[in-house]
């Protein structure tokens, strides 16, 4: 579904990405950590483009939307994002955070996307939010109401950057259930997460990512259980306390 | 003389004398007219240059486009209103246009050129003050960058945008009091007239003050109302 070759980056002198190669399938769910620093946000950021890779290509569904001639307005609107920070548009109203995207794009009339709206936030219970403003909400609210504006375009692909990191501890269960109802209803998943038991629990995969390279890619027993790169050790050995 | 009668006699020569009264009528149209079309071309040519700003911002196709802007703002802002209204009015307009006498034109040019650069700037401010995650929701969830312009980030950033304009108005307004070098009759002018007439400065200067305070007070009052407006609807 999504293919990377030779992918780098870099911001002026600093080389974040060193030509990354991997290849996400159908139905994965891909998690990647890493210490911070370590590219892994970048790389997830060139996926939908929102960085412009320096060299290399990604292709999506048999596009190369790395090409400057690709129009990337629509290939987004089959990859959803989900921010740290939420990023919810905070003078619309949830219902409106939710229908703009739809609407505007005209993939539904204002009915059909409140219809869906209204079914996506009963899915997460809170159908009662609808007409209040982002400001009103907790941060794991926030976050779920992010989830579901990203769902409402339908996406094949969902792309999660850190999307516990900036929420009170308490509020972190509620946004990782509706990832792994999400999951578990089939939906390519690719996450940068320092949350370790989701990682262990949903992942098919595990990347571990350092320097701007993939160090470790294995399934969740292994890579927890048996990692390899001595990086990736002391990683874990800091992490899992 | 009872300080009724010495009142009278003030207000008399103020504004009666000579017809006084008529000449403030057309003075005042004369500022109005001449502040109100500045802010309207400076309104047009601030939104224009903001555009060009931000569109150009990180691009290298846009070079001359960013080039031509900063140049504008840098000249524009850097030298005095007053010279640039003598240039205008006195060394321009004349190889322009056959009819020399067309100070309110010349005027409401030079202020709204002037303005404009103001404009621009505040603009620009406004539209950066919004933060790049919003840019990113919109553009990741597949809106065009002109649509996320337009429904994402300019209705934040009218939130920053008002106030620092309804400012940039309120010393256009006030500006407007150098006209006079032109022969357009305006509210400074006329104060400068009766003066000559009475041999007395300090009565019609603090009759014009008056006037131009209550233009001010009532602009802000304006934009006060707008704001809470705007403020209402962040809150739902």
């Amino acid at each position: 579904m999504i293919e990377v070759k030779n992918l780098k980056k870099s911001f002026g002198s600093n080389l974040v990405l060193d030509g990354i190669n991997y290849q996400i399938n159908k139905g994965e769910k891909i998690v990647i950590v890493g210490p911070s620093g370590s590219g892994k946000s970048t790389f997830l950021r060139c996926l939908n483009l929102l960085e412009k890779p320096t060299e290399g290509e990604i292709w999506f569904e048999g596009e190369l939307i790395s090409d400057p001639k690709c129009k990337i307005d629509l290939v987004r609107r089959k990859m959803g994002m989900v921010f740290q920070h939420f990023n919810l548009f905070p003078h619309l109203s949830i219902m409106d955070n939710i229908t703009l995207a739809p609407v505007k794009l005209k993939i539904q009339t204002k009915e059909e996307a409140k219809e869906n709206a209204l079914r996506l936030l009963r899915r997460i219970g809170l159908e009662e939010k609808a007409d209040t403003y982002p400001a009103m909400l907790s941060g794991g609210q926030k976050q779920r109401i992010a989830i579901v504006r990203a769902l409402a375009m339908n996406p094949d692909v969902m792309l999660f950057d850190e999307p516990t990191s900036a929420l009170d501890p308490e509020m972190v269960g509620e946004v990782l259930e509706v990832m792994r109802e999400l999951a578990d209803d089939g939906m390519t998943m690719v996450v940068v997460t320092h949350e370790m038991g989701f990682a262990k629990e949903v992942a098919t995969k595990v990347l571990f990512m350092a320097d701007g390279n993939i160090l470790e890619e294995k399934p969740p027993q292994e890579f927890f259980g048996n990692p390899e790169h001595p990086r990736l050790r002391d990683f874990l050995a800091k992490v899992l306390i | 003389m009872g300080f009724f009668e010495w009142i009278w006699d003030k207000i008399y020569a103020l504004l009666i004398e000579n017809g006084n009264y008529k000449m403030l009528l057309r003075a005042f149209g004369n500022t109005m007219l001449l502040a109100l079309f500045a802010v309207l071309i400076g309104i047009v040519i601030g939104v224009v240059v903001a555009i060009g700003k931000v569109a150009s911002a990180h691009s290298k196709k846009l070079f001359l486009v960013r080039w031509l802007c900063n140049l504008y703002i840098t000249v524009i802002r850097g030298t005095p209103v007053y010279v640039q209204l003598l240039i205008f009015y006195f060394a321009l307009l004349p190889m322009l246009l056959k009819d020399k006498n067309s100070p309110l034109l010349a005027g409401a040019i030079t202020f709204g050129i002037n303005s404009g650069a103001y404009v621009a700037e505040i603009i620009r401010a406004g539209i950066q003050s919004v933060d790049i995650g919003q840019t990113e929701a919109s553009r990741s969830l597949g809106l065009s960058s002109f649509q996320t312009m337009k429904s994402i980030i300019l209705p934040q950033a009218i939130k920053t945008i008002l106030p620092a304009l309804g400012n940039e108005f309120i010393v256009l307004i006030k500006e407007t009091a150098v006209i006079g070098v032109t022969s357009l009759y305006d509210l400074t002018k006329w104060a400068e007239r009766v003066s000559s007439f009475t041999f007395e400065l300090l009565t019609p200067m603090l009759f014009v003050s008056l006037i131009y305070l209550i233009l001010v007070l009532g602009l802000t009052k304006l934009l006060n109302i707008f704001e809470r407006r705007l403020a209402k609807s962040d809150r739902g």
